[in-house]
């Protein structure tokens, strides 16, 4: 995983969720840092897909839940 | 749970049901009325949205279905099936061959059965936070509001076997490459974009827009049918009520990803 891309998506995460970007680590659980649910999850797959013009299918992200591993699953699709 | 309002030949219809404009009887109950009060004579145009944080609508409502096969016993599921989908099914069929112009704005979750609502519109326009997905194997069952017919119409075979037999989620931007959507615009941007597209389509003869809309757009009625019989068929079969049961009691803060 790059650190460049776990960055990137923290820092888009924190822009969209109004959350402190300095207070996001790479292995925190997104959501619970973010604080939030299942419909905001939905969302941020949308526009991680822009961010980095990649499609990540559901069932990949299955077991998901830091911001390392998301950012790992992002790189394998690029 | 619904609002409708209009001015200058344009109406908007917002669901604003939460969490997300699940759909069960108040839902579709709160439709029959909106149809039933409509008249199409009075507008050219009709908006339809979401004002929830969550998105367009995130399905049917499967608390309401798993209560309501849990309490009645196993003969009674297909009557009571049937006769839900017979409503829903009205309903869909009547908000797709309205005599007007729909544009559906479409943000966040549109899962399932607001799948198949959004498929019901002329129009598609996706905010850039829309996700579409038809989850409907992961529960044993198929899309039974006329999502796939309906889909069919749009897109190719390929597409629909993709979408159904991965049940994965797709993003605006992939829904309009697909031909799905016809705009992607920014979070928040999609009413403006839906009225914009409504004053130029009030521009046109009323007459003619409406014979275009006729001839360009039928309704499937046979496969439609059969989407129907399949759908009870296989929500009769225990999967479904196992999965429905797993879902109403999970404590999982993401039910909607797999």
């Amino acid at each position: 995983m790059s650190s460049d891309t776990v960055q990137k998506l923290m820092a888009l995460a924190a822009r969209q969720f109004k959350a402190e970007l300095d207070k996001l680590r790479p292995e925190d659980d997104l959501f619970e840092a973010l604080g939030i649910d299942s419909f905001q999850a939905v969302e941020l797959i949308s526009e991680l897909e822009d961010e980095f013009d990649v499609e990540l299918p559901d069932y990949e992200l299955q077991g998901v839940k830091t911001f390392a591993a998301l950012a790992a699953k992002i790189d394998k699709r690029r | 749970m619904i609002d409708f309002s209009e001015s200058d030949g344009v109406g908007e219809l917002v669901l604003r049901a939460e969490p997300c404009n699940e759909i069960g009887t108040a839902m579709v109950a709160a439709l029959e009325g909106f149809l039933d009060g409509l008249d199409v004579d009075r507008i050219h145009t009709l908006i339809l949205r979401s004002s929830v944080r969550g998105g367009f609508c995130a399905g049917a409502d499967l608390r309401e279905l798993q209560a309501g096969l849990a309490s009645r016993p196993a003969a009674e599921h297909e009557p009571a099936l049937r006769a839900f989908l017979d409503r829903i099914h009205a309903v869909m069929d009547r908000l797709d061959m309205l005599p007007v112009t729909t544009v559906g704005v479409i943000h966040g979750v549109c899962f399932g059965g607001g799948f198949e609502l959004a498929l019901t519109c002329d129009v598609l326009i996706a905010e850039k936070s829309a996700r579409f997905c038809f989850p409907e194997l992961r529960l044993g069952i198929i899309p039974g509001f006329g999502g796939i017919p309906r889909l069919r119409r749009e897109v190719g075979d390929a597409v629909i076997r993709d979408l159904l037999l991965s049940g994965r989620s797709i993003s605006g931007k992939r829904a309009q490459a697909l031909g799905l959507c016809s705009q992607v615009v920014g979070r928040g941007e999609g009413l403006e974009a839906a009225r914009a597209l409504a004053s130029q389509s009030g521009k046109f003869d009323d007459y003619a827009r409406r014979a275009c809309k006729k001839f360009i757009k039928k309704l499937p009625a046979e496969e439609l049918a059969q989407e129907k019989e399949l759908f009870i068929e296989l929500a009769l079969r225990p999967p479904l009520l196992a999965a429905l049961t797993k879902f109403v009691e999970s404590t999982d803060l993401r039910p909607y990803l797999p």
